[in-house]
C-alpha cells in the first residue's frame, strides 16, 4: 500500500504521451508502428494496475479508498480516492481504452502520432474526473478532456467534423462554467473544496437549490438530457469510431457520475425538490429520442439517439433515491459503456469497409458476415434489454426502483423498452438479415483483431447480464451511506416544516423502503 | 554629512534612479554609436531591465513610504515593477531580431522602452495624485513614439497619432477628476484622500472619481475607452503591440487597484458600481467584437479588451482575495501574451511577416511544436483548464463570488465561453484546415521565448504556490 496506485493508475497515460511525442520523429509507417504500440502498451499496463485497485478494494466499506492527499492551490489539494460509485468508472475508463487503441490501429491513418497521444490525455484525465476528491481537482479534468475531444473529433472526424467539434465544445464549456461559479460559492459557505468534507456539510435550503441548478446545468449537458442532447448525435456522427465509443462509454458518465457525487448527496433537499424536474425531463427523453431514433437513416445517429434514451433510464433512476433505482442507474452507466461502446465499434467495423453509415445502403449482412451477425445481435438485444444481457439488469433496476416513487414516470419510462425494442430490431433487421444487397457483395467478415477487440465485450455483456452480483455488490455499501444521509436529511427537513407534518408521515416509509438492500428484492 | 543622510535616505528607490540613469547613459551610447549599433543598445536594455529586476527582488521587505508620502514601496508595488520589468524586457527579447529583420534598427528604441518602463515603475508606487499624474505622463509619451516607429508605414503613423491624440485627451479627463477631488477633499495625497472620504463622498467628488478612472480605463484599454485598441495594435509594428499588450495594462491596472483601494475605501460601494459596469462592458465587447477579426493582432486587442475586463472582475470584489486574484490574472495575462506575441512574431513567409488568422491554416502539420504551443496558450487564454489562464479566471471570480456579485460573475463565465468561440476558431485553422505553405524558420530566441512561456503555462499547475503566495502576501500590504 505504499504507493500512490490511483495516481499512477491517473498518471502513467500522460507518460505514455510523453515517450510518444519525444520518440516518435515522422509519420513513416516505422513512427505509426511505435506510437501504436506504445499507446497499446501504456493502456494496457495501465489496466492491469488498474486491476490492483480492485483487488485491494474493500466493498463493504462505504469509504474512500486508496486516498492521497497533498497541498495544491492554497483553496483546493490534490486529494485523490475511490469509493464503491466510483471504481467502477475507473475500471471501465481503463478496460475500453486498449479496445479503442485496437479499434484504431487500422482505420486511423493520418497523424497517427497525434491520434494516440490525445487518446493517452483523454484517458488520463477520464480517470482523475472519476478518482479526485476535490472539487476543483475534479474540474481541472472534467473540462480539461474537452481539449483531447475537441481534437479528436475535429482532426479524425467526418464530413462535418467542424461543426461538430465546435457544439461539443460550446456546450460543455457553458454548462460547466456555472459549475465552476457554484463550486466558489460552496467554497466561501463551507470554507473547503475537499469532497469527503462537503458530503456531510449539509448546505442551507436556499442555497442548495441554486447550487443543484447550476451543477445541473453542467451534468445534464454532458449526460445528455432532453433537451440539450442535441450535441450528442453530431458529436457522435462526425467522431472517429474510437473517439465515438470513448464519447457513448465514458464522457456520458461523467454527467451520471455527477449527479451521484454531487448533486444527491450534497444538495439533497434541492434533489428532492427537483426530482419531479428530472423525472419528466428523462421520460421526455427516453420517449421522444425512441421515437426519433426510429427515424434515423445514419446508424451511428440511431446508436446516439439510443443513447440519450438510455441515460434517460439512468437520471430517473439516480432521482428516484431509491437503492434500486441508484444501483440500476449504475449498472446501467456500466453496461452502457460496455454496449454502446461495442455497437459504435460494430458500425467502424462496416464503416472501415464501405465507409458509409447509411442503413439503407446495407442489407443482408448475415450472408457474408455470420461472425458480425452473432456480434451486433448480441448488443442489439443487450441495447434492447434482452434478460440474460447486462442491459436488461439496469433497465430494470432503475425501473423498478422508479416504481416504488412514482409509479405514473414508471409507467411511462417503460413504454421506452418497447420503442428501443422497435427501432434495434428494426435497424437489425435492415442491415444483416433481407437480400444481400449488390453494393455489399464483397464484404468482408470480421478479422482476428476484430474478434480480439469483440471477445472481452461480448464475455462481459453475458456475464453480467448472468451474474451481476459483482458490480452491484462493489457499489452497494457506498449507495447505502449515500441514500441513508439522502434519507436523514430530507426527513428533517420535511419534519421542521412547521405546517407539514402529513408530508413527513407520508415521506418516512417511503425513506425507510429506500435503504433496503438490493438483494432483498431480486 | 547631511548629503549622505539624504542619499541613505533615497536607497529605496535605487531601482528607479538606476533605471533612469541606465536610460541616460544608453540613450548618449545611442546617439554616439548610430543605429549602426542597434542591436547591441537593445541587448543593453534587456540586460538593465534584468537587473532593475534583481535590485527590486533584493530589497527588504516592508512598507516605505518617501517624498511626503507621495511615493510608495510595498509588497504590492514590487510585485507589480517586478511583473511590469518581465513584460518589458519580453517584448523587447521578442523585438531584437524583427527589428533587424525588418529595418526598422533604431537606437533609440530600446530606450524609449527604458523611459516608459520607468514611468511605469513610478505609477505602480504612485500614492498621490500629482507622481500618479507624472507617472503616466513618463510612461505614455514614449509610447506614442514607438507605436510609430515605423516611420515609413501609413498605418503606423496612423497608430501613433490617434494613440498619442485619444491618450492626451483621455490624461486630460483624468486631470480633470484628480483637480476636481483635490478640490473637494484638500489634498492629493491618497491616505488623505481616504480620510476625507471617510465618511461618504458628495456629487462632485464622485463625479471627480469618473473621470479619473475614465483616465485609468483608456490605458487598460476597458470599454467604453477602448477605441483606439485595435487599430493602435494593428498599426504598431509587432514586438511593441506585444510590449502595448504586456507592461502598460499591468502599471495600468496597478494604480486602478492602488487608488481605488487606498484612496477610496470609505466609498467602496460607489466605485465598485463603475468597475463592475466597466467590467461586464469590456468581457461582453471584447468576447464578441473579436469573433469577427481577421488579423490576428486586431484579435489580440478584442481579446486585451477583455481580459482587463476579467482583471477588472477581481478589483470590483474590492477585498483582498480580489486584489489577489488581479494580481495572479496579470501575471498569467502577461506570461500569455508574451507566448502569444511569440508565435505571431514567427508567422514570417517568404520574407514577409502575415498578420491574417488564415496564414496560420495546416501549422499543426508544418510546424507541429508552434501550433501545439499557441493551441495550448489558446485553450489558456479562454480560460480552459488545465492550463494557467483558468486559474486566473478562478482566482477573480472566486473574490467575485465572496463579495456577492453573482451578476457579475455569470455574465462573466458566460462571456468566456462566447469568447472560446474564437479561440477555438484558430485551433480550428490550425489543426482541421490544408496546410497553407510553411513559415520560414523562427528565430532562435523568439522560439525560446515560446517555448519557455509555452511550457510555464502547461505546466503551472503543477506548482503554483510561489506564485500564489507572493500574490497574496503583495494583496494583503494594500489592506
Amino acid at each position: 500500500m505504499a504507493w500512490p496506485v490511483l495516481s499512477v493508475v491517473t498518471f502513467l497515460p500522460v507518460l505514455g504521451a510523453l515517450l510518444i511525442m519525444l520518440m516518435v520523429r515522422g509519420n513513416g509507417p516505422f513512427g505509426k508502428g511505435t506510437a501504436r504500440w506504445i499507446a497499446l502498451w501504456t493502456t494496457l499496463v495501465t489496466f492491469a494496475i488498474s486491476l490492483v485497485l480492485v483487488r485491494r478494494f474493500d466493498p463493504t466499506s462505504p469509504e474512500f479508498q486508496f486516498t492521497e492527499k497533498h497541498d495544491w492551490l492554497g483553496v483546493a489539494s490534490y486529494h485523490m480516492g475511490v469509493d464503491g460509485i466510483s471504481l467502477p468508472f475507473v475500471i471501465l475508463t481503463t478496460a475500453l481504452m486498449p479496445i479503442c487503441i485496437l479499434a484504431s490501429w487500422t482505420s486511423v491513418q493520418r497523424r497517427v502520432k497525434e491520434y494516440m497521444i490525445a487518446f493517452l490525455m483523454l484517458e488520463a484525465l477520464m480517470i482523475g474526473t472519476f478518482a479526485s476528491l476535490d472539487l476543483v481537482l475534479f474540474y481541472l479534468f472534467f473540462e480539461g478532456g474537452l481539449i483531447p475531444m475537441f481534437l479528436i473529433i475535429g482532426i479524425w472526424g467526418g464530413p462535418r467534423r467542424v461543426y461538430a467539434s465546435f457544439k461539443f465544445f460550446l456546450y460543455t464549456f457553458a454548462g460547466s462554467v456555472l459549475m465552476l461559479l457554484a463550486i466558489m460559492a460552496m467554497y466561501w459557505q463551507a470554507g473547503t473544496t475537499d469532497i469527503t468534507t462537503l458530503l456531510h456539510h449539509g448546505f442551507p435550503a436556499g442555497m442548495q437549490k441554486w447550487l443543484w441548478l447550476a451543477f445541473f446545468a453542467s451534468f445534464a449537458v454532458k449526460m445528455p438530457m432532453w433537451p440539450v442532447h442535441t450535441w450528442l448525435p453530431d458529436a457522435h456522427v462526425e467522431a472517429p469510431t474510437a473517439g465515438s465509443v470513448i464519447l457513448a462509454a465514458i464522457l456520458l458518465k461523467m454527467g451520471g457520475y455527477g449527479f451521484l457525487r454531487f448533486s444527491l448527496p450534497m444538495f439533497p433537499l434541492a434533489s428532492d425538490y427537483f426530482a419531479p424536474l428530472v423525472y419528466t425531463m428523462s421520460v421526455i427523453a427516453i420517449v421522444y429520442t425512441s421515437l426519433v431514433a426510429l427515424m434515423q437513416e445514419d446508424v451511428k445517429k440511431l446508436i446516439a439517439y439510443s443513447s440519450v434514451a438510455h441515460m434517460g433510464y439512468v437520471t430517473m433512476g439516480i432521482f428516484a433515491a431509491t437503492h434500486q433505482g441508484v444501483s440500476g442507474a449504475v449498472f446501467q452507466m456500466i453496461s452502457h459503456g460496455i454496449v454502446s461502446g461495442a455497437l459504435f465499434l460494430c458500425v467502424g467495423v462496416v464503416y472501415d469497409r464501405m465507409h458509409t453509415r447509411e442503413i439503407a445502403f446495407y442489407g443482408g449482412l448475415a450472408h457474408r458476415m455470420p461472425l458480425f451477425a452473432f456480434v451486433f445481435m448480441l448488443f442489439t438485444m443487450a441495447n434492447v434489454g434482452l434478460p440474460g444481457t447486462s442491459g436488461f439488469v439496469g433497465e430494470f433496476l432503475s425501473l423498478i426502483g422508479t416504481f416504488k416513487v412514482n409509479i405514473p414516470v414508471a409507467t411511462f419510462a417503460t413504454l421506452g423498452v418497447i420503442f428501443s425494442a422497435a427501432y434495434a430490431l428494426w435497424l437489425y433487421r435492415k442491415m444483416v438479415f433481407g437480400t444481400l444487397k449488390p453494393a455489399v457483395e464483397g464484404i468482408r467478415d470480421m478479422g482476428l483483431r476484430e474478434a480480439v477487440i469483440f471477445a472481452p465485450l461480448v464475455v462481459l455483456t453475458i456475464l453480467f447480464g448472468v451474474a451481476p452480483k459483482p458490480v452491484l455488490d462493489m457499489s452497494s455499501a457506498s449507495i447505502a451511506q449515500l441514500l441513508d444521509g439522502y434519507g436523514k436529511a430530507v426527513k428533517t427537513a420535511k419534519e421542521e416544516g412547521t405546517q407539514a407534518p402529513k408530508a413527513a408521515a407520508a415521506a418516512a416509509p417511503q425513506v425507510e423502503a429506500s435503504v433496503i438492500p438490493v438483494s432483498a428484492t431480486r | 554629512m547631511n548629503n549622505l543622510m539624504s542619499l541613505q535616505a533615497l536607497q529605496p528607490i535605487l531601482p528607479e534612479i538606476a533605471l533612469a540613469a541606465g536610460a541616460m547613459v544608453l540613450l548618449m551610447l545611442a546617439v554616439f554609436a548610430g543605429d549602426g549599433a542597434a542591436r547591441f543598445v537593445n541587448t543593453l536594455c534587456i540586460l538593465l531591465l534584468i537587473g532593475i529586476g534583481a535590485l527590486i527582488v533584493m530589497q527588504p521587505g516592508g512598507r516605505v513610504t518617501m517624498f511626503d508620502g507621495g511615493f510608495v514601496i510595498d509588497d504590492f508595488a514590487r510585485f507589480l515593477k517586478l511583473l511590469a520589468l518581465a513584460g518589458s524586457a519580453g517584448s523587447l527579447i521578442l523585438s531584437l531580431d524583427y527589428l533587424t529583420r525588418e529595418g526598422l534598427q533604431k537606437a533609440e528604441f530600446g530606450v524609449l522602452v527604458l523611459l516608459a518602463t520607468l514611468g511605469m515603475m513610478l505609477l505602480i508606487s504612485a500614492n498621490d495624485l500629482i507622481a500618479l499624474y507624472l507617472g503616466l505622463e513618463l510612461m505614455s509619451l514614449p509610447l506614442y513614439v514607438i507605436a510609430s516607429s515605423n516611420r515609413d508605414n501609413a498605418k503606423s503613423t496612423e497608430a501613433g497619432l490617434k494613440y498619442f491624440v485619444l491618450g492626451a485627451l483621455s490624461s486630460g479627463m483624468l486631470l480633470y477628476g484628480a483637480s476636481l477631488i483635490y478640490g473637494f477633499t484638500g489634498t492629493v495625497n491618497f491616505a488623505g484622500i481616504a480620510k476625507a472620504v471617510q465618511g461618504g463622498a458628495g456629487t462632485g467628488l464622485i463625479f471627480g472619481l469618473v473621470f479619473l478612472f475614465a483616465g485609468f480605463c483608456f490605458k487598460i484599454s476597458a470599454v467604453p475607452f477602448h477605441m483606439w485598441t485595435p487599430d493602435v495594435y494593428e498599426g504598431a509594428p509587432t514586438p511593441v503591440t506585444a510590449f502595448f499588450a504586456a507592461a502598460p495594462k499591468v502599471a495600468g491596472i496597478a494604480i486602478f487597484v492602488r487608488a481605488s483601494v487606498v484612496a477610496f475605501p470609505g466609498i467602496t460601494h460607489s466605485w465598485q458600481q463603475i468597475v463592475v459596469f466597466v467590467s461586464i462592458a469590456s468581457m461582453a465587447l471584447g468576447a464578441f467584437a473579436a469573433i469577427g477579426q481577421t488579423n490576428i493582432k486586431r484579435l489580440m486587442a478584442y481579446s486585451s479588451i477583455s481580459h482587463m475586463g476579467f482583471a477588472l472582475v477581481g478589483l470590483a470584489a474590492g477585498s483582498a482575495e480580489g486584489v489577489q486574484g488581479v494580481l495572479v490574472y496579470m501575471t498569467i495575462y502577461v506570461g500569455m501574451t508574451l507566448g502569444t506575441f511569440a508565435v505571431i512574431l514567427s508567422m514570417r513567409r517568404d520574407g514577409v511577416m502575415v498578420e491574417n488568422i488564415s496564414d496560420l491554416a495546416g501549422m499543426s502539420r508544418t510546424k507541429p511544436t508552434m501550433a501545439f504551443m499557441l493551441a495550448m496558450l489558446l485553450f489558456s487564454l479562454a480560460g480552459v483548464p488545465p492550463l494557467a489562464g483558468f486559474f486566473g479566471k478562478f482566482y477573480v471570480f472566486l473574490a467575485a463570488i465572496n463579495a456577492g456579485l453573482y451578476t457579475l460573475a455569470v455574465i462573466g463565465v458566460l462571456s468566456s465561453v462566447v469568447g472560446a468561440f474564437y479561440y477555438l476558431s484558430i485551433v480550428k485553422v490550425m489543426y482541421f484546415d490544408q496546410p497553407a505553405p510553411a513559415f520560414q524558420r523562427t528565430p532562435a530566441l523568439v522560439g525560446l521565448m515560446m517555448l519557455v512561456f509555452g511550457t510555464l503555462n502547461i505546466v503551472f499547475f503543477l506548482y503554483p504556490a510561489p506564485l500564489l503566495g507572493a500574490a497574496t502576501a503583495a494583496a494583503k500590504s494594500l489592506f
